[in-house]
């Protein structure tokens, strides 16, 4: 390999943390530390002597409220980690069904490229607030044999619906961007093309789309709240109840915490399964 | 030459890209054994030729036998033709998300289906064979561009093909590693493997091949012994190719 490339690998090696930037060296990090502390401290003398903070603060940060709330709030969200779980398992297969539809070379296959096509367009051109209403409502209303009522269930199948028309948009880009070499090596060895799509194609596809895929998934965690419009008390409708018996606003805060202390790890395991792929196949070696 | 079973056989395949014909007419038989070097310039279909033996292109029109067997028929086996010959690209094309030895192995386990233990051992034995054996758990991108091109050799004669395509194998690498592809293969070549090699290393066509095919604008237009062809070319497109190669001190 040659100098140029070393070079490169190094370069993305340090890129690994974006927020830590440079920090290199005991004086470096002690700047940033003194310079992190100085700046909040200002931010919170600031806002803590501006006009109207108490009214904020008694409003959104009661500190015996959030204590209250937090348990019932808490473990209404038990039910959003349930809704997504769920949607993120089903998403993640049904949406590559239809990516790798979408790809079926030949003409024979025409209709089922055109479905995927149609689907795709269908459910990301709806607000997603109307697919879990119109299913919310609409699908129990049928009163079908067979066809289940409980709004929760169609709601998760509007999610489900939904998402997967995105992530197949992400998986499909990340398909187109392996190079067709990599399939034409993995047919002349005689692999068949489920089979070069299996081993070859999607792993290498999947490794390029998590950062985005991720990003979706952060979506539809927020989303799930979405589904408490037909019904079901998660999170974000206990909170409603919440606010409605107390007129402050503190439970929504607590849910809103919430929602965000799911997503923070998430986001960094992600960087940390890049960095891993990253390292495994080029700078760090085999292990 | 010696009499020998013909392991392929093109009989004037042609081959067009839209309305760009690529080969036009191409005739071509290779014995068992035998190792036949495509030469020719730039574009002249030397890699659209091996991309058809092995069914990655489908010809227009022309029949292509293998060991007697046509492969170009509408109803056979791609697949299957494809287990019986091995093809080693340019840009080596290794699997970038595997290990070296599960590039070699994925076709022996999931293709012909041997027992992981099986796979493995033999995939080792090769590696070693090729001075390969430290690198089998690293992945293509920490290999030199040598490396990865013997890897991908050695993935392909895993399979144990009857037919080797090789396409222009050194043409991506550092003119210091070409010389350790090139021993691999005149190794396989003293091994008694059936060859087909586009190139342009004429040194290494000259020292190799038992026959060397001067491919122009999508016909052989003249074969013989590398002797013959590189000292006495009788036409005279022949003549002006190699011409320019010696300018461009590549014999
Ligand atoms: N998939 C394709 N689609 C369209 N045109 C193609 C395709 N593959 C090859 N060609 C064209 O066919 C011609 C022959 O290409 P080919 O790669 O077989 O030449 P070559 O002799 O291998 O050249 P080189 O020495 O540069 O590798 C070229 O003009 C090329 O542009
Ligand atoms: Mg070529």
């Amino acid at each position: 390999m040659s100098a140029d490339a070393e070079t490169g690998r190094g370069d993305r090696g340090d890129r690994r943390s974006r927020i830590l930037g440079d920090l290199r060296g005991t004086r470096n990090i002690g700047i940033a530390v003194t310079s992190t502390v100085v700046f909040f401290v200002v931010v919170a003398v600031v806002i803590a002597n501006s006009a109207g903070w108490p009214e904020v603060r008694k409003a959104f940060f009661d500190r015996k409220l959030f204590g209250d709330s937090f348990p019932e709030v808490g473990h209404a969200f038990l039910l959003n980690i349930r809704i997504f779980c769920i949607a993120e398992a089903l998403i993640l297969v049904f949406a590559l069904a239809i990516a790798v539809l979408r790809g079926l070379p030949g003409p024979v296959l025409f209709p089922f490229r055109l479905l995927a096509v149609l689907y795709t367009d269908l459910f990301r051109g709806i607000p997603t607030i109307l697919v879990i209403y119109i299913l919310g409502f609409g699908a129990p209303a049928l009163q079908l044999s067979g066809v289940p009522n409980s709004p929760l269930f169609w709601g998760v199948t509007a999610l489900v619906l939904v998402y997967s028309a995105y992530v197949a948009e992400v998986y499909r880009a990340g398909i187109e961007s392996v190079h067709p070499s990599q399939e034409a090596a993995a047919r002349s060895l005689g692999l068949s093309r489920a089979q070069t799509l299996r081993y070859v194609i999607v792993p290498q596809a999947v490794r390029r789309v998590i950062p985005p895929l991720l990003n979706d998934f952060i979506g539809l965690q927020k989303d799930s709240a979405l589904v408490a419009l037909i019904g079901p008390i998660e999170a974000f409708r206990q909170s409603q109840i919440d606010v409605a018996a107390t007129f402050n606003y503190t439970p929504y805060m607590a849910t809103a915490l919430l929602f965000i202390l799911l997503t923070i790890p998430l986001a960094r395991l992600t960087d940390w399964l890049i960095a891993r792929d990253r390292r495994r196949q080029s700078a760090g070696g085999a292990r | 030459m010696r009499a020998r079973a013909t392991a392929l056989k093109l009989e004037a395949v042609h081959k067009s890209f839209g309305s760009v014909e690529v080969l036009r007419g191409v005739d071509l038989e290779v014995g068992e054994h035998e190792v036949v070097c495509l030469i020719g310039a730039s574009g002249s279909g030397k890699s659209t030729l091996l991309r058809c033996v092995n069914l990655l292109e489908r010809i227009d029109a022309g029949r292509i036998f293998l060991h007697g067997e046509e492969i170009t028929r509408r109803d056979v086996d791609v697949n299957a033709v494809r287990r019986r010959v091995g093809i080693v690209f340019q840009a080596f094309n290794l699997f970038p998300h595997m290990t070296v030895l599960r590039n070699v192995t994925l076709a022996t386990s999931r293709v012909l289906h041997k027992p992981r233990a099986e796979a493995e051992a033999e995939a080792t034995a090769l590696l070693e064979r090729f001075g390969l054996a430290d690198k089998r758990a690293e992945y293509p991108d920490r290999l030199s561009g040598g490396q990865q091109q013997r890897v991908a050799i050695v993935r392909a004669l895993a399979m144990q093909p009857e037919l080797m395509l090789l396409d222009e194998v050194t043409s991506a690498l550092d003119p210091e590693l070409v010389a350790e592809v090139l021993n691999v293969i005149r190794e396989l070549a003293d091994g008694g493997m059936t060859m087909v090699i586009a190139t342009h290393e004429m040194s290494f066509a000259r020292d190799t091949a038992n026959r060397v095919c001067f491919l122009d604008a999508g016909r052989i237009l003249e074969q013989g012994p590398a002797e013959e062809i590189f000292t006495h070319p009788r036409e005279p497109r022949t003549q002006q190719f190699l011409e320019r190669i010696i300018a461009a001190g590549r014999l």
